[in-house]
């Protein structure tokens, strides 16, 4: 890449680095001003007087990490004066009020247009600006349930569960970050800006997508399976995928093709060693064994075996052999565990802050790092005035 | 018509499964030509082991998956086994502005396609590697599926009851992660690169960008050194905050109240019922909490998901289907996005194809052309773009380069 960051700071990627980001958003999309921010662009947090009162939160450290904060009172007609001037030059806006508030405040999509013609302009909601549910209360919750999430996934015999963090924010600003880049690029080309609408309802169906086919294509109404695969086998045989092991869980299923025989095999073949495959099962030919054509019944015998040896090891144990081994699984997990990974410590995957590791840098481009240049920003530390945002 | 916002933009892609493919479908779906090469002598794993197939007959040209995942692209077939298939794919590219992989790292240079290679040729080229844990480090080379991977960035432990096992989420939840951050890392590349002219290799771990999203999770345990595992649909901030049985089977409604006036509200909305306590403050409310649970599922069991959603949207409490996946074809929101659309196919009939959850509204999507059937499009691009003759294409063909 040709440009650099400071002198001073790490090597990292910048490429993103000649625009400014004006962040106006509450939880629902701070990931995407910071996804903004860890390719370069200057992203200006406004935060109301005092700052945001989430502030102490773990996700919002998570997610705010390299943006600069400007205190502004969007409540106050010089707020909004201010606001107005930075909009005139800004490259993009990222907001995600409840739909019309910032037209109510004078500061819509319209006005900033006539101002700014260039501005891409980017408002995430939880069902989008119109329509019967537009202006519902909505949370992690019941965005994971709208967005069909929720009924996939937990037990049979108990309600369906959502995933234990929440997730729906995190959906909505990843993909409004890409559409804000596709408008962008077309915004290159033309010079007309354009004002992209996100819906976390709606970002969340790539989440799922396999799900719902079934019921488009053949009348089949997926169903929440614990730590089964369904869906996977012709016979309709649900494929084990988490299993128990001495310090937790694993995940690994007897999937079909080349590379699931093989794996199959592999395992199969590391049981062998260690005198665990049953007697029923010596003459199988795993190289042969397709997950997904195979009957129930041989899919029982070969789980019920794998249960009883993955039960004999650690998590460790597990993914130190299947690396040996090229078997498809991994460990199931914890926070502990990612924070001791040998590849994450490798690729330097981690940006220390404050003594706290932030996980960072999911791409290198030319082996340099998407990572933010500062930390986590102090309340109004750009202050109240433009000169010292604009540097001038 | 309105111009798309990506016309003109010119991507080869190889690989197969979901992370690679779908960073192209949103290119195609933008406008870009999207060229996907594939093989025959290997099919793709969408093609032939992830069902549902058409009447429930295996094949390659009746995996909807498969199709999902490649509206409106072009699709051509190359033996990359033989020097003239890696010769023509090299073509493909010196015309390109980007290409997209997601082979097992090593894969493209064993090919003769590695970076340093095609930017000798080529140093505008942005090539977006997209593979589990990344080009480098001690586990780049290890195989894996996005269910196992997302079992590895922490979401399943996060997922389910914590005195069961975890449980999954319905497919590779972390590769459409690992998709979503494919698009933005590839287009900011590109805008670089109208300004230095020179292109880069761009390395994308899905695990890395599935970290992204629980990295809340991370940040608390160090801060805290509190493990948070799965917990049911509890909430640390919310009481109640859950999932409740309606009337019927297997219909289920959100529920969560996040301060003292939305409880205030409910308890109203319900005729102040004796098991909800005028208590305020999170906590005592999460003192009874397991009384609160019960009292609101017998309240909504009663009820139709229809009755329930009315009463507390009247309430302004947070109230949402658990809309199941017949549901999310009837839902007006994703309704009024046109989040689903239907695609004629020559062997399927019609295929599901999929909207972007992002609209642009000066340059929207076009979701219009169903996905190829195997080199579906090869003399279009090889004869039509590249410019080859009659002659020699069969000459080629003989040879099994288009295999």
């Amino acid at each position: 890449m040709g440009d650099l960051a400071g002198q001073d700071g790490p090597l990292r990627a910048v490429p993103l680095a000649p625009y400014r980001v004006l962040d106006l958003t509450t939880e629902l999309g701070w990931l995407c001003g910071k996804i903004l921010a860890e390719l370069g662009a200057e992203v200006v947090k406004v935060e109301p007087p005092g700052g945001d009162l989430d502030r102490d939160t773990d996700a919002w450290r998570a997610y705010n990490v390299g943006k600069r904060s400007l205190v502004l009172d969007l409540d106050s007609p010089d707020g909004r004066r201010l606001l107005l001037r930075l909009a005139a030059s800004a490259d993009f806006l990222v907001e995600s009020f409840p739909p019309g508030h910032l037209d109510r405040l004078g500061l819509g999509w319209e006005r900033l247009h006539r101002l700014n013609p260039r501005l891409v302009m980017t408002s995430i909601t939880p069902y989008g600006p119109e329509g019967p549910w537009a202006t519902a209360p909505a949370s992690d919750l019941e965005l994971m349930a709208a967005g069909g999430a929720v009924w996939l996934a937990g037990d049979p015999d108990r309600p369906p569960v959502r995933i234990s963090l929440p997730q729906a924010a995190c959906w909505a600003s990843a993909y409004a970050a890409a559409g804000t880049l596709i408008a962008h690029h077309h915004r290159a080309a033309t010079g007309r800006g354009q004002h992209v609408d996100c819906s976390a309802q709606a970002s969340l169906i790539p989440a799922i997508v396999h799900a719902p086919i079934f019921w488009a294509m053949e009348g089949i109404l997926p169903h929440r399976s614990g730590p089964f695969l369904v869906g996977r086998n012709v016979h309709g045989a649900p494929m084990r995928n988490v299993w128990r092991c001495r310090d937790g869980h694993v995940s690994f299923a007897l999937y079909g093709g080349e590379a699931g025989r093989r794996s199959t095999a592999a395992l199969f073949g590391w049981m062998a060693e260690r005198g665990m495959v049953p007697e029923a099962l010596r003459d199988v030919d795993w190289q042969g064994f397709e997950g997904p054509v195979a009957s129930p019944e041989q899919v029982a015998l070969a789980e019920a075996a794998i249960a009883a040896f993955l039960a004999t090891l650690t998590k460790r144990e597990f993914y130190r052999g299947a690396i040996e081994r090229r078997i498809l699984g991994y460990p199931v997990a914890t926070a502990e565990d990612i924070l001791a990974d040998e590849q994450l410590a490798a690729r330097e995957a981690w940006q220390e802050l404050d003594g706290v590791r932030h996980p960072s840098g999911y791409a290198r481009f030319d082996g340099l790092p998407a990572r933010p240049a500062s930390g986590i920003p102090e309340v109004g530390e750009l202050g109240w005035h433009v000169a010292e945002v604009s540097g001038d | 018509m309105r111009p798309r916002a990506l016309e003109g933009l010119k991507v080869v892609e190889f690989g197969g499964f979901a992370a690679g493919p779908q960073v192209g479908k949103h290119l195609a779906d933008h406008g870009a030509e999207v060229i996907h090469v594939e093989t025959r002598r290997r099919l793709d794993g969408f093609r032939t082991n992830y069902p549902p197939f058409k009447d429930g007959v295996p094949g390659p040209e009746r995996a909807a998956m498969f199709a999902m995942t490649h509206n409106d692209k072009l699709g051509v077939t190359l033996n990359l086994k033989t020097e003239a298939g890696v010769e023509l794919a090299r073509r493909l590219i010196r015309r390109a502005d980007a290409v997209i992989e997601n082979f097992t790292p090593g894969t493209m240079a064993r090919l003769g396609l590695g970076y340093e290679t095609l930017a000798r040729e080529h140093p505008e080229l942005v090539l977006l590697s997209t593979c589990n844990q990344g080009q480098t480090g001690p586990h780049a080379g290890h195989p894996g599926f996005g269910t196992h991977l997302t079992a590895m960035s922490g979401f399943i432990n996060l997922t389910g009851w914590p005195d069961r096992d975890p449980s999954l989420l319905w497919g590779p939840y972390i590769d459409y992660i690992a998709v979503a951050y494919g698009v933005i890392a590839l287009l900011a590349a590109l805008d670089e690169r109208r300004r230095s002219r020179r292109g880069c290799h761009i390395d994308l771990s899905q695990y890395e960008t599935g970290l992204q999203f629980v990295a809340p999770l991370l940040i608390e345990y160090q801060r805290t050194g509190r493990l948070r595992e799965r917990d049911g649909n509890r909430d640390p901030g919310a009481v109640p905050h859950g999932v409740y049985p309606c009337a019927g089977e297997e219909v289920w409604c959100a529920i969560s109240v996040h301060d003292d006036r939305e409880w205030e509200r409910l308890r109203r909305a319900l005729g102040y019922p004796a098991w909800a306590p005028p208590r305020s403050g999170l906590e005592a409310r999460r003192s009874a909490e397991a009384a609160i649970d019960r009292g609101l599922a017998e309240w909504t069991s009663r009820r139709s998901r229809e009755e329930v959603i009315a009463r507390l949207r009247r309430a302004r409490v947070h109230v949402a289907p658990v809309n199941d996946m017949r549901d999310l074809f009837a839902d007006p929101q994703l309704e009024r996005r046109r989040i689903w659309r239907h695609l004629t196919h020559p062997v399927m009939g019609e295929h599901l194809a999929v909207g972007p959850p992002f609209h642009l509204p000066e340059t929207p999507a076009r979701i219009e052309r169903g996905a190829f059937l195997l080199g579906q499009h090869n003399r279009e691009v090889f004869c039509g773009l590249l410019g080859l003759g009659e002659q020699e294409y069969r000459t080629l063909e003989r040879e099994g380069v288009f295999d």
